[in-house]
């Protein structure tokens, strides 16, 4: 800050100390959203953090007054950014409303009202002229605050062509940002002068539009100042100017709202912050409302507390009206909270206050102190029979709502769908009344919005053409959506606003739509923009064109050029390559406005370029052919901001060029790019990097080109370590140095970073790890000389010892750096490896795990430099750290050793198979997820590879492990076990693998009798069926229901994998099968269907028909099953014989039941029928019934030769 | 019900794609010309099949194919009336 600036703030101190002032709110900025926006940058992108801001805290950062606390960085220090925790006190059910994740931005949909509902009656003419108003109004009271901001001082020079927002210089970077004069002293003078006429309004309006006006309003100052002597006498004439016009002189922004929105159904639209018409929402917290105590008592209750007989229920004299008050309503003032005890008890959190069922709607899910408003009348206990039918129907919409908002699935979808089919009958009308305010809810969750968007698109589809009065007021609740964070929230409100415009029609929506592409409100014209985008991609850009052309060429004012070039800019965003056809026309639309007088303007149309370059790549260049020159010629004119955005459309168009032409132009804008290389900007530096990444990529730029004019330039300010400090930046920079390297070659780049592989900055040092893996990953190591080499293994080395946090990074580049290197790194590998083993000797378990992982990553290129005496000193370590106790880092050994296994070969494996498999046994057991992994893979590969050099007793031993192991929650682990017994019984021989598993099957747990039944399928096939399959059925006849279905679950499994060796088996499993189908237990006869059905697949055209035909007729009872699985396993089955037995067998069991009297058998027969007609239409022709009658009757049949 | 109504769409899917399919109520007249008109379909896409039956009326195949598709309109005579 420059010293005068310091000056300055010492001079004033005094005048605005920070005692508080006892008759002031402290909760003014809550409430009085006046200055809110003030010190924001308005314009700032969505979803962006705001960087501007950091700079805001300084401006005022030093007072000096006689208060000594920590300043508001450090005690702000853990409320932002990456360091930001979750605020415990913020409940569960805050966090779930959308408005608690919104930015302040995406807020301002809340300063929005919802038109009036007489809106349908204005005119479009009416509409304009308010517009024209507010716009007016807007513009007067800026000025007045400028005056106010200014003070009597006299005027600063203020440079005309400035550009970006709010007229901080920041973005230009070479200058210190001024302060802002306008932020934080004005409120003080604003707070302790209440009584000032004028009063303070709402601001809302763009801080970007006050440069805009910036010399109108001077000009309007310096007439003013003529005549006026105090900065308060002459605000009001101006603000009364204004007024007159205005119909209610007391709040000139709502006043036409005000008058005219009769409170709807309830509350009509949610309460806007400042004015609160109609009903003030009910301020309720638990335990407050003693309404509940006072509600009469219910039958229920009178029961409980008087004695059933001697008692009689008179009935009310006639003429008596109770007097009754709805429940849950609060009688207590508004905002009386009352005492309330800080505690939790179940009582409390019962909520006996908030009904949790309505009468007429049922059980809810929930009901929140918010529905009450909007609820509220169901629960007034008025008699329904005195209602007219508007009430009537009102009441019955408002009860649908409430089932869909609050509902459970199934009384959502049955609500749902009665709203949807009856829409027509309802009415827009009192539909969208009620809606409405509810989207405009300010503690709407997630769910309930996306339901209640739901209900506005079903009954769109039904409404069509009558919601066309109500577009607007959807449209002010829709368009929030399309910047919401939430990308399916995004989703829904194109979608609804799409439905929308295909129902109004284009005319209709441009009329309503019209008057907020040139409204006061930024926020206003920025979804105004996107919604008028996603209209365009619904009726077709050619429909929007001519009134797009109209609107970016708006002379009367700027605003609207700027939304019109806006929608340019979000329809490709939003149809990406299909706009290739109107290309053409789009950019001619926009090409004008690359030199409006407006900065913004041509700011938004650089941007609209890109987005056009972006969507059209790589076609399309043609059409820019109009816009080169000036957005060439532009882009050394413009400074700052503009100038980024210039840029961006340079860059997204290189890459459309051919060849001579991208060079020429590449070579246009190097030096402005080369310039721009030292902006302390980040959003120039992004795009700066952008752009050199994308002309690196074309054709036209040669390598030489590079190395000449930006290679020295580029390292000179992007490779420093600040650089690698900031994600973005860094990930920027690795990204545009890998497409440098993709042009220049690998040796060029690496020469020059490979120094910064032994900087002291650690971040520094991996962000050249990262760009170098990333290099030679996809160029190779074969352009490096040995020099360069031997620095390059050097560095890494020194790298990957040097690190203080473990990070993935380092090893993936060391990793692929000795891929690449292949035999050329074994001069390096004897250091390598005593690297490698010290490490694994360190006391920190990560260092060792990193150690493990890395001998996984390389012994592919150690086996490769024959390198096997160090592969084996590895192996033995390795070996000696299995008794390693964390988990993470044995699994990580276990990998190791799996490498080593696999690049040695089992038989010149050191330490010995028969040695190393001992000490898995134990590690087997171990419950960790990786370990697990690890090890099963290793001992499954020695099983299969080389199950001779164990001893048999060692496999059965491993075998009542593996068991353990089915258990587990991977299901890669299972079926690592599940091979695993194949691989055992495969060489030890099936019976023990058999007799363990037969025995598991016994087990309490299903998952593991599952995984057994599977393991069985798998010993059946590898060891062929006929060794398993005696004992197996011999098992059936445990009198066990577990057991039984697991045989009969192992059977089903066997025959899946066995196929057509099946045949050999059919007949010995018949009678097996054929007392399970008859079994009671419908499990049983499920399990047994999933049999017959494998069985039955496995051998169609084997000549096992009668078997079939036999199975299929016990089958066949079981058709008039209703649970679901049964009787899909079933049909299934019966599927299964048709295939075996060919369809016109099976038909004939299916005519019989076609045409029953009783639907519920009909049901079953028809679903066999279609799937039978599905899968084997033609087959079914020759078994068609034959008819008599002389009309239906197939006569083609009849012909002989 | 929610099930039934799963079912119910899915019949319709898979009658969107395969039209001959039935559900409890198809009636006689709809279940008689699906089966009229796969019958005809099935006999002329097999080649020997029209051959055999040409043969058989004495007329070419060419005619016979056609006088099959011609008799695939109203094959089992005209629809029932309507109940009202």
């Amino acid at each position: 800050m420059s010293s005068a600036g310091k000056k300055s703030k010492a001079l004033d101190a005094p005048k605005g100390n920070s005692k508080a002032l006892l008759s002031e709110a402290f909760d003014k900025d809550l409430y009085d959203s006046g200055d809110k926006y003030s010190g924001y940058n308005t314009s700032i992108a969505v979803r962006d953090e705001d960087e501007d801001m950091d700079d805001v805290g300084e401006i005022n950062g030093r007072r000096l007054v006689a208060q000594y606390t920590a300043t508001k960085d450090q005690l702000n220090e853990f409320a932002h950014g990456d360091t930001e925790e979750a605020d415990i006190l913020m409940s569960r059910e805050e966090q779930a409303q959308i408005a608690s994740r919104e930015t302040d931005y995406q807020r301002r949909r809340f300063d929005r009202r919802l038109s009036p509902s007489g809106e349908e009656k204005r005119s479009y003419k009416e509409v304009m002229k308010e517009r024209e108003l507010e716009r007016e109004e807007a513009r007067v009271k800026r000025l007045i605050e400028e005056r106010e901001a200014k003070g009597n001082e006299v005027l600063d020079h203020v440079p005309t062509l400035k550009d970006g927002a709010n007229g901080t210089v920041a973005v230009n970077g070479d200058k210190t940002p001024p302060m802002d004069k306008s932020t934080r002293r004005k409120r003080r003078w604003d707070v302790t002068n209440e009584e000032e006429p004028t009063g303070e309004e709402t601001k809302k309006e763009d801080r970007r539009d006050s440069t805009s006006v910036e010399e109108r309003s001077k000009e309007e100052v310096k007439k003013e100042r003529g005549t006026k002597k105090t900065k308060w006498s002459d605000a009001t004439p101006a603000a009364d100017a204004a007024m007159a016009a205005t119909p209610a002189p007391d709040a000139p922004v709502r006043s036409r709202w005000d008058t005219t929105a009769a409170p709807t159904t309830i509350a009509g639209p949610s309460p806007s912050p400042g004015v609160v018409p109609g009903p003030v929402a009910p301020m309720m917290s638990f335990g407050t409302d003693i309404s509940s105590r006072n509600a009469p008592l219910s039958d229920e209750m009178l029961d409980m507390m008087l004695p059933k007989e001697g008692y009689k229920i008179l009935t009310p004299p006639p003429g008596y009206e109770p007097l009754r008050r709805p429940v849950g309503i609060p009688q207590l003032p508004t905002g009386y909270n009352g005492f309330l005890l800080p505690e939790e008890g179940p009582s409390n959190l019962m909520g006996k206050q908030l009904p949790t069922e309505i009468p007429g709607v049922g059980d809810l899910q929930f009901f929140k102190t918010e529905d009450m408003k909007y609820f509220g009348k169901l629960v007034d206990g008025a008699d329904e029979n005195e209602m007219t039918v508007d009430e009537l129907k009102e009441r019955k919409i408002m009860r649908l709502l409430l089932k869909v908002k609050n509902g459970t699935p199934p009384m959502r979808k049955t609500a749902l769908r009665q709203l949807t089919d009856n829409a027509r009958q309802f009415g827009p009308g009192p539909l969208f009344d009620q809606i409405l305010p509810l989207l405009m809810e300010r503690t709407l969750e997630d769910q309930e919005r996306h339901l209640l968007v739901k209900v506005i698109d079903r009954i769109l589809y039904k409404l069509d053409d009558l919601v066309r009065p109500y577009v607007h007021k959807i449209l002010v609740v829709i368009e929030p959506l399309l910047i919401d964070q939430d990308y399916y929230a995004r989703v829904e409100g194109r979608e609804i606003i799409s439905n929308l415009a295909k129902a109004a029609g284009l005319t209709h929506m441009i009329s309503t739509m019209r008057p907020d592409l040139d409204h006061n409100d930024e926020y206003v014209r920025n979804t105004t923009a996107r919604a008028f985008a996603v209209v365009a991609s619904a009726l077709g850009i050619p429909a929007l064109l001519p009134f797009i052309r109209a609107v970016c060429r708006s002379k009367k004012s700027w605003q609207a050029r700027h939304t019109g070039v806006k929608i340019v800019q979000q329809i490709p965003i939003l149809m990406g390559c299909a706009i290739l056809p109107h290309l053409k026309d789009l950019i001619e639309c926009i090409s004008e406005n690359l030199n409006d007088e407006q900065p913004k303007v041509r700011m938004v149309t650089a941007l609209a370029l890109a987005a056009l370059a972006e969507a059209s790549a790589p076609y399309g260049i043609e059409s820019f052919d109009n816009i080169l020159n000036p957005l060439w010629t532009g882009a050394r004119r413009q400074r700052g901001k503009s100038l980024a955005a210039f840029l961006k459309a340079v860059g997204y168009i290189i890459p459309l060029m051919d060849e001579e032409f991208s060079n020429y132009y590449t070579g246009q804008i190097m030096d402005t790019l080369i310039r721009e290389f030292q902006s302390p900007d980040d959003e120039m530096k992004k795009v700066v990097l952008k752009v050199i990444s994308q002309s690196a990529g074309t054709a036209g730029v040669t390598p030489t080109f590079l190395k000449d004019k930006v290679l020295d330039e580029f390292f000179k300010h992007f490779w420093v370590r600040r650089m690698a400090l900031d994600k973005r930046n860094y990930r920027q920079v690795v990204e545009t140095t890998v497409d440098l390297a993709q042009k220049s070659g690998v040796p060029e780049i690496v020469g020059r970073i490979v120094k910064n592989l032994k900087d002291e900055s650690e971040a520094y040092r991996k962000m050249t790890i990262e760009s170098i893996d990333k290099i030679i990953s996809t160029l190779g190591a074969s352009g490096l000389e040995t020099r360069l080499e031997e620095l390059l293994v050097d560095g890494i080395i020194t790298a990957f010892q040097e690190q203080t946090v473990e990070d993935p990074i380092i090893i993936d580049g060391f990793a692929t750096v000795m891929n690449a290197l292949g035999e050329r790194a074994r001069p390096y590998m004897t250091q390598i490896v005593a690297i490698i083993l010290a490490r694994l000797n360190n006391r920190s378990p990560s260092i060792r795990q990193q150690a493990a992982d890395l001998i996984s990553r390389i012994t592919f290129t150690m086996s490769k430099c024959d390198d096997d005496p160090h592969l084996v000193l590895l192996s033995q370590a390795l070996y000696e750290y299995l008794g390693e106790e964390y988990p993470e880092v044995l699994g990580s050994i276990l990998g190791a050793l799996r490498a080593i296994v696999t690049v040695v070969g089992l038989h010149a494996m050191q330490p010995p198979v028969k040695d190393l498999l001992p000490r898995l046994t134990p590690i087997l057991r171990n419950r960790h997820e990786k370990v697990q992994e690890n090890t099963i893979d290793l001992v499954g590969r020695i099983a299969d590879r080389g199950p001779e050099f164990v001893h048999v007793r060692e496999w059965m031993r491993i075998c009542f492990e593996l068991l353990e192991m089915l258990k587990a929650h991977k299901k890669g682990i299972r079926r690592a076990a599940n091979n695993t017994f194949g691989y055992i019984a495969k060489a030890i021989g099936p019976q023990d693998v058999l007799a363990t598993l037969l025995n598991n099957l016994r087990v309490q747990e299903r998952q593991s009798r599952v995984c057994t039944a599977v393991a069985i399928g798998i010993v059946a096939e590898s060891c062929a069926p006929f060794t398993v399959l005696p004992a197996l059925m011999n098992e059936y006849r445990v009198p066990e229901l577990n057991v039984q279905n697991g045989v009969l679950k192992a059977l089903s499994f066997m025959f899946e994998y066995i196929g057509e060796m099946a045949k050999d088996y059919v007949y010995a499993v018949t009678p097996l099968l054929e007392d399970a189908l008859i079994d009671r237990d419908q499990v049983h006869r499920q399990t047994a269907a999933a049999v017959v059905k494998h069985l039955a697949l496995g051998c169609i055209g084997l000549d096992c028909e009668d078997a079939m035909i036999h199975l299929l007729n016990l089958l066949w009872p079981n058709l008039f099953e209703t649970s679901p699985h049964v009787i899909d396993r079933i049909i299934e089955a019966i599927e299964g014989i048709r295939n075996a037995v060919g369809t016109p067998l099976v038909m004939n069991y299916i005519w019989a039941g076609l045409f029953h009297p009783a639907k519920k058998v009909r049901q079953p027969y028809w679903r066999l029928y279609n799937d039978a007609y599905v899968q084997s239409a033609d087959a079914m022709i020759p078994a068609y019934p034959h008819f008599e009658d002389e009309v239906i009757r197939r006569h083609e049949l009849d012909i002989f030769i | 019900m929610a099930d039934k109504l799963r079912a119910q769409q899915q019949l319709e899917a898979l009658q969107a794609r395969f039209v001959g399919v039935g559900h409890p109520d198809t009636t006689k007249f709809e279940w008689t010309s699906n089966i009229a008109r796969d019958s005809i379909a099935s006999y002329i896409g097999h080649p020997p099949m029209l051959q055999y039956m040409s043969i058989g009326l004495g007329q070419p195949k060419e005619k016979t194919r056609i006088q099959l598709i011609e008799r695939m309109i109203q094959p089992v005579g005209k629809p029932p009336a309507k109940e009202v």
